[in-house]
């Protein structure tokens, strides 16, 4: 059973019906007890990095970091994944759980905020189902490390962007997407996985990545 | 590269989808939920369902049409139309939107946006605005486009942005339904005074409209509904014929 985090911060439904119609068991959980009898765990999110602080006034924080330390595979959407990183400008005094280095930072002045819409992923590497066309090894593209959570993707598909603050590209970061500047649309790091923009919203690729967490 | 985007609009009254020329000689073009996935399946980057009557009759038939359609699509859905106070909102993001589109009531209490925004998020808060050309500049209508309120468009724009508005939903009166174009003079000052996403509206008629709204009037996305539906001209063929004419588009998606 997949756990979807409730702590106030977005809509939750849209999550849990993208799971439901992968035909994966998901559940919308505000209650340490679930989370932690859960085999996944979702937390999504849209709005302020203040948001996050409801995590640690429920209790959740704790949960949610020690799931995460037995390897429980997580995954971060939107302020989820940002939560994953030291914290933001956004709320400076918030820390978030600093798995992944860097901190969150607002899009430069020359492009318009927020980053809402369709825009490419850049993969790491190419995907599995490149690889068994061509039948010989694909040079990397880069010096991303190669996704768990991408693997069913086509190169550089578009999905759906909602935000206004960004995280940097680091050694975690499995996909980067371009607006004023390249920053991490997906990270990963064994179990625990972000994504900036929303696979319940994203079609087709979303849906497949979604399929993907569900394999893990 | 972030992609322009393409929005199927669908009337709905009755909870069934309509299409008409000004709310006149209304036509049955479908059940929203099936018109909602099609235009999903042929390349639609977002939906909007606009209530068109907005009766509290209606209201509940909306919001199953609202939920039936949220059921099977994953692309972001929006909805209009008689949302008048925050439970109206939560009502319809309860049912799956999410976004809600506010035009009557942002202009009469514009502490509205604020309130959805500081609860819902600014993403969710599209700000619809329906303009009519004036000697100088543009006036903002209301009620359906029956009543002016004697404000600036571009001012109106800059006030909702402030208030928490996440994008604006322009549509040109003048240009509504005749598919002559859109006004790009209007969504261009828009687009200009505003740093959220402009989607523009109304006019929209052929493939050539769009690349002039894209370019020309500085859009971030573009809205239509009479010319997808009946298919007059398809969102696929629409967004082929974009990307062959280098406009970014979600192509193949």
């Amino acid at each position: 059973m997949i756990a979807i985090v409730d702590y106030g911060a977005g809509n939750l439904s849209s999550v849990r019906k993208a799971f439901d119609h992968l035909g994966a068991e998901a559940t919308i959980a505000s209650q340490s007890s679930i989370i932690d009898a859960a085999d996944k765990i979702v937390l999504p999110g849209v709005g302020h990095f203040s948001a996050l602080s409801a995590l640690s006034v429920a209790g959740l924080r704790g949960t949610l970091l020690k799931s995460i330390a037995d390897g429980k595979p997580f995954l971060g959407i939107c302020l989820g994944m940002q939560w994953l990183f030291e914290g933001s400008e956004e709320a400076p005094n918030l820390p978030g759980a600093g798995l992944f280095s860097g901190r969150c930072r607002q899009f430069p002045a020359h492009v318009k905020s927020p980053h809402v819409g369709w825009n490419n992923l850049s993969l790491s590497v190419a995907s599995e189902s490149e690889r068994s066309e061509h039948r010989e090894p694909v040079p990397e593209k880069s010096e991303l490390q190669k996704s768990k959570l991408l693997c069913h993707l086509p190169s550089d598909p578009f999905v759906y962007f909602t935000h206004s603050f960004y995280a940097p590209v680091t050694q975690a970061t499995s996909a980067t997407t371009d607006y004023g500047l390249p920053f991490s649309a997906a990270v990963e790091r064994h179990n625990i996985f972000g994504v900036q923009f929303h696979p319940e919203k994203s079609g087709m690729a979303g849906l497949l990545i979604l399929k993907a967490f569900c394999e893990v | 590269m972030l992609t322009k985007r393409i929005i199927a609009c669908l009337d709905v009254t009755g909870g069934r989808v309509v299409k008409g020329v000004k709310f006149k000689n209304l036509r049955d073009a479908g059940d929203p939920a099936e018109c909602a996935d099609a235009h999903a399946r042929d390349g639609a980057d977002e939906i909007v369902l606009l209530d068109i009557t907005a009766t509290s009759e209606n209201r509940e038939t909306m919001l199953e049409a609202v939920s039936r359609a949220a059921h099977t699509l994953f692309v972001p859905l929006a909805v209009g139309g008689g949302i008048r106070k925050i439970a109206d909102a939560a009502a319809v993001f309860d049912a799956g939107a999410d976004k809600i589109a506010i035009n009557s009531a942002a202009v009469s209490q514009p502490e509205l946006i604020t309130e959805i925004a500081m609860r819902f998020g600014s993403q969710a808060v599209v700000v619809a605005i329906d303009a009519k050309r004036r000697d100088s500049g543009f006036e903002v209508f209301v009620n359906g486009g029956r009543v002016p309120t004697g404000r600036d468009v571009t001012q109106w724009a800059r006030e909702s942005e402030a208030r928490g508005a996440g994008e604006i939903l322009l549509t040109s009166m003048d240009r509504d339904g005749t598919r002559a174009g859109f006004d790009c003079e209007l969504v261009r000052a828009v687009a200009q005074a505003v740093s959220i996403p402009v989607i523009a509206s109304g006019g929209a008629g052929s493939v050539s409209h769009f690349v002039e709204v894209f370019g020309e009037g500085q859009a971030d996305a573009a809205l239509a509904a009479s010319i997808f539906h009946f298919h007059i001209q398809g969102i696929e063929h629409l967004k082929r014929e974009l990307h062959a004419a280098n406009v970014p588009v979600r192509w193949p998606c």
